[in-house]
């Protein structure tokens, strides 16, 4: 009889399956190869690169002002603090001031921008559960409302090229600022409208709660930031840990999550559009008249000398670093981009789980290829 | 109470069943082949139409509007244009098994409609075992289904495939014993006896049987929130990953025929099928039937997915404990009610629900689902 038992015993193999490149759930040119045990993930090894474009090096051809459209194309989700990051960086090393009114501007539209990338984020991430577009395309609905305001002011509607350095572009247009006192009325209410929707939908707690879990100190480790990293409880938000343009001038909340799911990270980014909407309602109502960019000569020659600005993008910490040789070019450019390095703990996370949980845990930390591989 | 007399040999029922058609057996058996055939087309069209139209208007979007007033057409539209396209064949994969798939897939829509009645016997044949009939050919699809997955050669259609076969295996047991209690109280399998049966319509009677039917029948038919065999966020298309041109076609119309077979199976089984006043019997059977899919489609727009341990959990700890524990209660009160007092199923039915589902969900977790490794 032993021998029998032996024959009807199934044999069984892990077999590899490549997640992408082409695939609907990795925003872009990610790929994933993903060892599978059934439907269990036994291991996982993030490949990237597809998307390489050799932007850090672009940087040292083209001179200070030039580079800026180009950082449009590092996070497209979120241009306008990707301008906001690099020409920070620029004004540090050069030592150029930026008139009041400029300030008040880029505080307005970062945070515009932060609302427009969390709700594609989290649009996005729910979409990646199976809802079917549903709330995607309600939080593309608000998001195309930031979009008209942005091309109020730029007359751009993905690629802003916004600002500049010593201040921005353009002053706002006349009905800009009604236009944006009617959003600010209107986000709460469409905000309940998604979360009375989804918020407690027992197949979303099913699905998202204990799910994807990044523990604090992995966290901390890997040198993970952003909505990733709050949602794993940690308080750390750079526009209160190192206040950079005005942003000590705001009162504003750092909403964090306590056990680092897929669920804390999902509620963290709504919690950030209500506090994005709070600073905006206070930037409006102090927004002093003036100049909105102060006199800057057309090639710019930092002295010698290095600096690095860092500043909160939707996504985490996104830092520049710029090295200048007193050319009219960087010598070196190094972009400390938040999309890669919060994958870096991709593997813990999702080891151990099903096929379905790896998809909807890298939905929920938000990348975007463009900033990955640069 | 009607019950069926089971004495009549099922040939003989056939050649007199309906008396009134002229011709009698074979003429009726052509007519509604055809009519059955012409049913399930047009329905799929309008089911398609509702479907674009309907996650259209919850998404916030007007939906397919170019082709004819108000897009009724887009359907016809979509079709000649994947006619027009090749189809390709994955220089890996199983030619023939890759080539019958869809056939496989396809056939048991039209076969199930044999036996539910659009009218009162109007319907190809009325078979005495009609609901067991029902139940075995709608599993039929999924043979087609895992061939398509097996023979793609492709890992995404393998792991649909696979997530087919045991959602399919586990929902066929609640979704049988659901269907038991049922066929308890109507004291028949005949689809169209059932339907005469129903005084009262048994969605007021069996109100368990009816929340586990419809979720079982979405289960099978890869609906939302059970849509994992194609779960486009995760596996691309699933199962038909590989196909293209009117093979794809199939499939999908695979998908809207099985939506509208469940949908019909649950309005004969539960609404009252094509009982109802003022309206023709046809009207009232299709009314039924495209209500049961727009509940189907306002849940896909609204749910996200389980997961596939989940899933397996729904069927096996949830539904199977609960359709026997209703089966055992309408035995019980289908042995003891006198004739006449069938009303009282109703408030106890509800009330056996109620705690049941209350109950359940307060024992039944679905865990955080992670493995070791």
């Amino acid at each position: 009889m032993a021998t029998r038992t032996e024959t009807l015993e199934l044999r069984t193999e892990p077999f590899v399956l490549n997640m992408g490149p082409v695939h609907p759930s990795t925003h872009g040119v990610f790929r994933m190869r993903v060892t599978l045990d059934g439907e269990v993930i036994i291991n996982i090894e993030p490949i990237f690169g597809y998307l390489h474009r050799g932007i850090e090096k672009l940087a040292e051809e083209r001179t200070y002002t030039g580079f800026i459209p180009l950082t449009d194309r590092l996070d497209y989700i979120a241009s306008m603090t990707n301008n906001l990051g690099y020409v920070l960086a620029v004004e540090k090393l050069a030592g150029i001031t930026v008139p009041e009114r400029a300030e008040y501007l880029r505080v307005i539209m970062s945070e515009l921008q932060r609302i427009g990338a969390h709700l594609v984020a989290v649009g996005s991430f729910l979409n990646e559960l199976g809802s079917y577009f549903t709330h995607f395309l309600y939080m593309y609905r608000e998001r195309e409302r930031i979009v008209d305001l942005f091309d109020m002011v730029c007359g751009q509607r993905l690629l802003y090229n916004y600002m500049r350095i010593g201040g921005v572009s353009h002053d706002i247009p006349e009905e800009f600022t009604p236009a944006l006192r009617e959003f600010l009325r209107q986000m709460p209410r469409y905000i309940n409208e998604y979360e009375w929707l989804i918020k407690d939908h027992e197949i979303l707690l099913a699905r998202t709660k204990g799910v994807g879990i990044l523990p604090r100190e992995t966290a901390i480790n890997s040198s993970i930031s952003g909505p990733v990293l709050r949602g794993s409880g940690v308080k750390w938000d750079i526009r209160k840990a190192d206040p950079y343009s005005i942003y000590d001038r705001f009162e504003f909340e750092i909403p964090t999550g306590t056990v680092g799911d897929c669920y804390d990270r999902y509620r963290v980014r709504i919690e950030e559009i209500k506090q994005s909407l709070r600073i905006i309602e206070q930037a409006i109502d102090q927004l002093p008249p003036g100049e909105v960019r102060s006199e800057v000569p057309h090639l710019i020659r930092p002295p010698v000398g290095e600096a690095y600005a860092r500043i909160e993008a939707p996504k985490g910490e996104l830092g520049f670093y710029l090295v200048s040789d007193n050319s009219i070019a960087p010598y070196r450019c190094h972009i400390r981009s938040p999309s890669l390095i919060n994958l870096s703990a991709l593997r813990e996370m999702l080891l151990g789980w099903k096929v379905q949980d790896a998809i909807i845990t890298f939905g929920s930390i938000d990348i975007t290829m463009g900033e990955v591989d640069r | 109470m009607t019950i069926a007399n089971p004495g009549i040999g099922a040939l003989e029922r056939l050649n007199t069943l309906p008396p009134d058609w002229p011709g009698g057996f074979w003429w009726h058996w052509l007519l509604f082949t055809i009519v059955t055939i012409a049913v399930v087309f047009i329905m799929l069209i309008i089911n398609i139409y509702i479907e674009r139209r309907g996650m259209g208007r919850i998404q916030s979007r007007v939906g397919p509007n170019r082709t004819g007033p108000f897009g009724i057409f887009q359907a016809v539209a979509d079709g000649v244009k994947i006619l027009t396209k090749e189809f390709i064949t994955p220089a890996n994969s199983d030619k023939v098994i890759f080539w019958l798939a869809p056939i496989v897939a396809f056939a048991p829509v039209f076969l199930i409609f044999a036996v539910v009645p659009i009218t009162d016997g109007g319907l190809l044949a009325d078979l005495n075992i009609g609901i067991l009939y029902v139940v075995a050919i709608g599993s039929v699809s999924t043979v087609g289904v895992f061939m398509a997955g097996w023979s793609s050669s492709n890992k995404y259609s393998l792991l649909g495939a696979m997530r087919n076969v045991a959602a399919v295996v586990s929902y066929e047991i609640p979704m049988v014993l659901a269907i038991a209690s049922v066929v308890l109280v109507a004291g028949s399998l005949s689809l169209n006896q059932i339907v005469l049966a129903q005084d009262i319509p048994f969605i007021l009677l069996q109100p368990l049987a009816f929340v586990i039917v419809f979720l079982s029948g979405c289960a099978e038919i890869n609906r939302s929130p059970f849509d994992l065999m194609e779960a486009d966020s995760e596996l691309v298309a699933g199962f038909h990953t590989e196909y293209s041109g009117m093979k794809f076609a199939m499939f999908y119309l695979v998908e809207y025929g099985e939506a509208f077979v469940v949908a019909s199976i649950i309005s004969t089984l539960f609404l009252g099928g094509w009982r109802g006043p003022v309206l023709p019997q046809w009207l009232w059977f299709v009314i039924k039937a495209i209500l049961i899919f727009f509940v189907m489609v306002w849940i896909r727009t609204t749910s996200p997915r389980v997961r596939i341990d989940q899933l397996m959990a729904l069927a096996w700890k949830f539904f199977f404990p609960l359709a026997l524990i209703n089966l055992f209660v309408t035995g019980i009160l289908v042995l003891t009610l006198p004739e006449g007092y069938q009303w009282v199923m109703i408030p106890v039915n509800f009330a056996v629900a109620g705690v049941l589902i209350l109950l359940w969900s307060r024992l039944f977790k679905l865990g955080w689902g992670r493995v070791e490794v």
